[in-house]
């Protein structure tokens, strides 16, 4: 009688905790759904980096942060997606930066941006990302080094980097993943959905279906 | 199977209840942490601490019954019962913010969750820990050596 009751009671916790995970994953999914649905403008910003071709039918919106190790992770995978259909995905990032100090790395992209180094700048700091973000926090000076290399203007950047339109840029963004809740990085929204579970394939899986279902009549006509 | 003396099922039957509230307790505080992504501060770590291995310990102790999981469960069960008290009092500010421990990160004194309005994370570790040692004593008392 009491290992029966054990083993019942164990498995009904355990089942509990299970279909628990399940519902809350779902509603949660759910809830970022709509909060996209009903906030578009928020998705993306005239502001925003993109990547890709203006007319691409399938949008990755990537919120980031360039301190963020799992972001730097995920850099190369979002590459590769972009480059197997150049034509088809388009690539906005936004930012989301969470870790201490992000805001200046954030900064000083986006000032070399007016200098229409964006990318080679970014690619050159995840690369390097463990040198210049020591326990989560961005060490300002440790950026300097690595993005000599890259023919930017450094003085210039220094003065852009302040300049107000970037820290009005930075906080409609930080609002921005307020209002779609997104508090971790990297956070994706295929053609504005999220993803259902975080991981490489899950967003593969749902580029697929969206390119799928966004270039269906091209085929069927071809 | 052996003839147990009738002392032993009660005794079984409080620690069957603790190893509940310690499952309960123990799986709640994942769900909280892990899927909803309530960080835990470092008291909550603390009384982690002592929950988790409870469901273990306990389980051992029913299995075949053993009257001596008591001595090897209340230690771990009385920690946390006091880090959960403390807890308690700081989030409800009972003892002043400069006594808390946690100075970055999460800090303790904030409350994350509060259910109906006044059930918040701290009394319910504190309610599980007091339903841990109740069982616990009662086993002792109840059951002969």
């Amino acid at each position: 009688m009491k290992k029966p009751l054990f083993i019942s009671a164990a498995g009904i916790l355990l089942l509990a905790f299970v279909a628990g995970v399940l519902f809350y994953g779902a509603e949660k999914n759910e809830q970022t759904a709509q909060l996209a649905q009903a906030n578009r403008s928020a998705l993306v910003r005239a502001h925003s980096q993109t990547l890709g071709q203006p007319d691409a039918r399938v949008v990755i919106v990537e919120f980031l942060d360039p301190a963020c190790e799992t972001c730097r992770l995920f850099y190369p995978f979002v590459k590769d997606l972009l480059s197997a259909h150049p034509e088809k995905i388009r690539l906005v990032l936004r930012y989301a930066p969470f870790h201490q100090n992000a805001d200046y790395a954030v900064a000083l992209l986006e000032a070399s941006a007016k200098q229409g180094k964006y990318w080679e700048t970014l690619e050159a700091l995840l690369a390097v990302q463990s040198d210049w973000v020591i326990h989560h926090a961005v060490q300002p000076e440790r950026i300097w080094p690595h993005i000599e290399g890259l023919g930017l203007d450094l003085e210039q950047l220094r003065s852009d980097m302040n300049a107000p339109e970037i820290a009005r840029l930075i906080a409609q963004d930080r609002e921005d993943a307020r209002t779609l809740n997104v508090t971790q990085t990297p956070e994706f929204f295929v053609n504005g959905k999220p993803l259902p579970s975080f991981g490489y394939e899950s967003l593969k899986q749902m580029v697929d279906e969206s390119l799928a279902s966004a270039y269906r009549q091209d085929t069927e006509s071809k | 199977m052996n003839a147990t003396h009738p002392s032993n099922d009660i005794g079984w039957t409080l620690i069957f209840i603790a190893w509940l509230s310690a499952a309960v307790s123990t799986l709640a505080a994942l769900f909280l942490g892990e899927i909803m992504g309530h960080t835990p501060c470092v008291l909550c770590w603390y009384q982690r601490i002592c929950m988790f291995p409870l469901v273990l310990i306990l389980a051992a102790g029913l299995f075949p019954f053993d009257r001596r999981v008591v001595r090897y469960a209340l230690p771990l069960a009385v920690t946390g019962w006091l880090l959960a008290a403390f807890h308690w009092a700081v989030a409800s500010g009972l003892i002043p913010e400069r006594l808390t421990p946690c100075s970055q990160g999460v800090p303790c004194s904030v409350e994350q969750v509060i259910w109906f309005g006044f059930l918040t994370l701290p009394m319910l570790s504190l309610l599980a820990f007091s339903l841990i040692i109740a069982m616990l004593l009662l086993t002792h008392l109840k059951v002969s050596k």
